[in-house]
């Protein structure tokens, strides 16, 4: 074998490699990726070590609707992802922080609750959550594969 | 952002903004970042950050008069005070939405210059978390 050869091959290899990880990135950027989520905060829905489906399309044009389940940077700590249910739109009126007292969502924000409403710190806690901080939106779910199925409406 | 960027209005500059300044998300006071407005999600904005989380800031015309920056926020302001729309009025920011820091002025280049991290004398935080 040349050294010609080797070069050539290698090369390739290279472009290869490059090309599926550009393809890759972008994908999981702007169409969608896989999340698997933690916690007791969307019980029953959801639940630990469930993997989920998630498109980014929704979000990225403001679609998101009502009832959608989202995955958001929590406003408390930018490094941690949050997996909420929008229950909220800019002009809803919500409950607030404190109980009996209602508050309507800002232009740009959402209303974000967890299912497990006993056992979730969500927007009642930290208040409405701005769009920018909304990465994607729940599909589906694909693990386990017994209970496969679709989460959006 | 006047008189830093753009101190003529008719020309507008352009910065050179890293991704990597603040990927961790940590932000020092005085310097200049871009962000999603919290108010529309399509919207990019250029301010200064004025106070990190846990600073007290002494506010002009927000709902309360002075205001404890929460946890993972931080308070933002453009320079030119009174023609800006900053944390005065949407208060508080999350550090999720930054998404870069303004390193230097790359056009015109007559107006090549680092852009430093100082804070306007006026609008230092009133106290300050360590």
């Amino acid at each position: 074998m040349s050294l010609r050869h080797i070069f050539g091959n290698s090369g390739e290899l290279f472009r290869f490699v490059l090309q599926t990880a550009c393809i890759t990135h972008c994908t999981w950027e702007f169409v969608g990726d896989f999340v698997m989520c933690s916690g007791p905060s969307m019980e029953p829905t959801l639940q630990t070590n469930n993997i989920l489906m998630t498109e980014h399309i929704t979000p990225r044009f403001q679609r998101l609707c009502k009832g959608d389940i989202v995955i958001a940077k929590c406003p408390r700590n930018p490094k941690q992802y949050v997996c909420k249910r929008i229950t909220g739109l800019p002009g809803d009126k919500v409950r607030g922080h404190f109980p009996g007292r209602s508050q309507v969502v800002p232009k740009g924000h959402v209303w974000l609750e967890g299912d497990n409403t006993n056992n979730s710190a969500d927007s009642r806690v930290y208040g409405p959550v701005p769009q920018g901080l909304v990465r994607s939106r729940v599909v589906c779910r694909i693990w386990p594969l017994n209970k496969i199925s679709s989460l959006s409406e | 952002m006047q008189p830093v960027l753009n101190p003529e209005s008719r020309n507008t500059d352009y910065v050179f903004l890293s991704r990597w300044a603040v990927s961790d998300y940590e932000v020092r006071r005085g310097e200049i970042i871009s962000l999603v407005s919290p108010k529309d999600p399509n919207q990019k904005i250029i301010k200064r950050v004025i106070a990190l989380a846990g600073d007290v800031v002494n506010t002009l015309g927000y709902q309360n008069q002075y205001v404890k920056v929460p946890e993972g926020h931080c308070w933002v302001e453009g320079d030119h005070t009174g023609h800006t729309l900053d944390s005065n009025t949407f208060g508080p920011v999350s550090l999720g939405l930054v998404n870069a820091k303004a390193v230097c002025i790359v056009w015109p280049p007559d107006r090549w210059q680092n852009l430093e991290a100082t804070l306007p004398e006026n609008r230092k935080p009133l106290s300050v978390s360590i």
